[in-house]
């Protein structure tokens, strides 16, 4: 649980102040550092994210079985012994499962954090920069974009033969930058040209600065979901490069299990216990990291929210559906209101408060 | 048409991009690749195969890196991408030809099936916040998540079986020859039901919510309170106001994230040992088959590149104001 609050509670203050600027008092950005977490999605998310990074972290110690070890029970369906079942070797589905935790985890959290680093780095650099500097980088940025990434990853990852966790890891993170640079690239073109910028850059505060303290607190919701949304792509690829078998077969993870679940012709002999756990573990993972990212949309943009019910019975019995832009307004009369009515009828003295606001001004 | 050339200059940039990265990938290889195909097949290998082989690896001796360069463009424009290892004698371009066919129709297809019907979706969603609509977001949120291939392993396990509809893989009846005709085709289509709906279903979710987000964005936009306030039925609010606006930012989106999708479909062809690309690339990465992976990221590269070309025209034609500035 320590790890992602503590790098959300690095987003908030800075958030919060941003988006309400009177927040000075201490009683109330307290109470505003919190924020974040009362988003239900974002309470969600974390809550799954920190139990499988214990996981990841104590799995290979919890482990009940050593997840190569050759057992005597030959694909047996879960039982009180082994909580899935057995492979064909008789190896533990479960053992294989926690150890794998660690090198899932790892490898999607470097990736990200590689990948972050440099979209940080180019989209930063292009959009404040401008002229040359932002067209070459901005080519760059789209020509991998467009590469399909994750057929290069797995051409690459062939080639550089029995390619360990570390070299995946990178091999992802430096393919799958261009997105968030992009993303980061435009952000940063829209902020340059705020007023408290230009304050800072005419009090002559050099580059570095304003990039640094004035430009990035205000990015770090979007490198944030940046971040999150490269761990899910880089979890994904290292699965899939060890499904289809290309990965070195020494360390386990997820793909590994369903990389001999598919081999051993486990759906041909009804094995259920082999294939779904893998998979359900990624979707979850997945899941957990798509809700912290639209909590962070929605603490960015309040509008994405769920609206929660907006259909509301009146005392008469009239539904009325609300929406943006319009307040209902239920009257008492018997007569039905219509959408577009004749307009002669206008009363002078009750005029609507936005005409008598043009009249006096 | 500023834009559009200015697009296309891009387009082509890329393209030497992804070809020159293809030429430098092989030169990764440790060890002498060809030495070791050259014993595989002994004297089968004409010594013009042979020279090809060394251009294409960056392995020729004579040369300079540049004058590698130089052969290794002559070479791609006579249409000769080397020979596939996996498939020997054949070359890669043809068993790329053989292939192709079967990605374009069951990728493509689905692509834009699941475009349209997630967009379709995402405006109902966004118009309709607050009502069921809402509800979908979970269930699309894990949906998305969930690995293409995984859920075609699911959809294997539950649906098919020896007297089932669904064949469990292949892209036809053993047996058929491809052609146009009545046996072939209902074939095909039955074999590339299930593939179609496992993507189809783990890439709908992507659609519907960024089109749910745009709608959202774009509703509260003053001119849809006008639209409102004039009156208009609100199928036309919805339909001619809000979606054709939202519906900018995901055409773009759709052109930029086609190269994800690829690489995802790839795995539901192998999954379904359909005779496309994506299991194309599986076996030549079992065989060690470089060549024909080096053949394959080039197809791949450029057709995404034409899609991404296909959709810059969509955009022009739905956005004005790029036409305007031209």
């Amino acid at each position: 649980m320590t790890i992602p609050t503590s790098s959300i509670e690095q987003v908030i203050p800075v958030q919060g102040s941003m988006a309400q600027p009177e927040s000075g008092r201490p009683a109330k950005a307290k109470r505003q550092r919190f924020r974040f977490l009362s988003n239900r999605k974002a309470t969600a998310g974390l809550i799954i994210l920190a139990v499988y990074l214990l996981l990841a972290v104590i799995g290979p110690w919890i482990a009940p079985f050593d997840p190569g070890a050759r057992g005597d029970d030959l694909m047996q369906p879960p039982s009180g012994e082994h909580w899935m079942g057995t492979t064909h070797l008789g190896q533990d589905v479960w053992s294989q499962l926690l150890v794998g935790t660690r090198s899932v985890i790892m490898v999607g959290f470097v990736a990200g954090i590689v990948a972050t680093t440099l979209s940080v780095i180019i989209g930063v650099t292009s959009g404040y920069a401008g002229g040359r500097t932002d067209e070459a980088l901005s080519v760059l940025t789209n020509v991998f974009l467009v590469i399909p990434a994750l057929p290069l990853i797995i051409i690459v990852t062939s080639i550089l033969e029995n390619a360990g966790e570390w070299v995946v890891a990178l091999v992802i993170g430096f393919t799958s930058w261009s997105w968030n640079a992009r993303v980061l690239r435009a952000q940063t073109l829209s902020l340059r040209r705020r007023d408290y910028v230009e304050a800072a850059r005419a009090t002559g505060e050099r580059s570095r600065r304003i990039i640094l303290f004035e430009l990035l607190p205000n990015l770090t919701a979007v490198i944030a979901s940046g971040f999150v949304g490269t761990v899910i792509f880089a979890v994904l690829s290292e699965i899939t490069l060890a499904f289809i078998g290309i990965t070195s077969s020494n360390t386990w993870n997820w793909g590994t299990i369903l990389f001999w679940a598919q081999g051993q012709q486990a759906l041909a002999r009804s094995a259920w216990w082999w294939f779904v756990p893998a998979g359900l573990a990624i979707a979850i993972l997945g899941t957990a990291l798509s809700l912290i990212n639209f909590a962070i949309d929605e603490f960015v943009s309040p509008r994405l929210r769920s609206a929660g019910k907006t259909k509301i019975k009146t005392s008469s019995g009239r539904t009325v559906r609300m929406r943006i832009g319009f307040t209902p307004v239920l009257s008492n009369s018997p007569e039905p209101i219509t959408r577009a009515s004749p307009i002669p009828l206008i009363d002078p003295n009750g005029a609507t408060p936005v005409v008598r606001k043009e009249a006096t001004s | 048409m500023k834009y559009f050339l200015q697009r296309l200059g891009f387009y082509v940039f890329t393209a030497w991009a992804a070809i020159t990265l293809n030429f430098f990938i092989p030169r990764l290889i440790p060890g002498d690749p060809v030495q070791a195909l050259i014993t595989k097949y002994q004297g089968q290998l004409s010594s013009q195969a042979i020279e090809s082989l060394y251009v294409l690896f960056g392995l020729d001796e004579n040369g300079s890196l540049w004058s590698d360069y130089v052969d290794y463009w002559k070479q791609l424009f006579g249409g000769d991408l080397g020979l596939s290892f996996a498939f020997f004698p054949t070359p890669v371009s043809e068993v790329l030809g053989d292939s192709i066919l079967w990605t374009l129709m069951l990728v493509g297809v689905t692509t834009i099936l699941s475009f349209a019907i997630g967009t379709g979706l995402g405006v109902l969603a966004g118009w309709r916040r607050g009502s069921w609509t809402d509800g979908l977001l979970p269930v699309t949120t894990f949906l998305s998540s969930v690995p293409y291939f995984w859920l075609g392993i699911i959809a294997i396990y539950l649906f098919t079986g020896p007297d089932s509809f669904f064949p469990s893989g292949g892209g036809a009846e053993v047996g058929l020859v491809p052609a146009w005709d009545v046996y072939f085709i209902p074939s095909a289509i039955q074999h590339s039901l299930l593939p179609a709906l496992t993507i189809l279903v783990s890439s709908v979710s992507g659609w519907i919510l960024s089109m749910r987000n745009m709608m959202v964005t774009v509703a509260s936009e003053d001119y849809i309170t006008v639209a409102h306030a004039k009156g208009l039925p609100e199928r036309r609010v919805a339909l001619s106001y809000a979606a054709r606006n939202a519906l900018l930012p995901n055409v773009s989106g759709f052109a930029l994230s086609l190269g994800f999708i690829v690489g995802g479909t790839f795995l539901v062809e192998i999954v379904f040992s359909y005779p496309g690309i994506g299991f194309q690339l599986f076996q030549a990465l079992g065989a060690n088959d470089y060549p024909l992976m080096q053949g394959i990221f080039l197809i791949i590269t450029i057709s995404v590149l034409v899609a991404n070309l296909l959709a810059d025209i969509a955009y022009l034609l739905l956005d004005p104001r790029t036409r305007k500035e031209g």
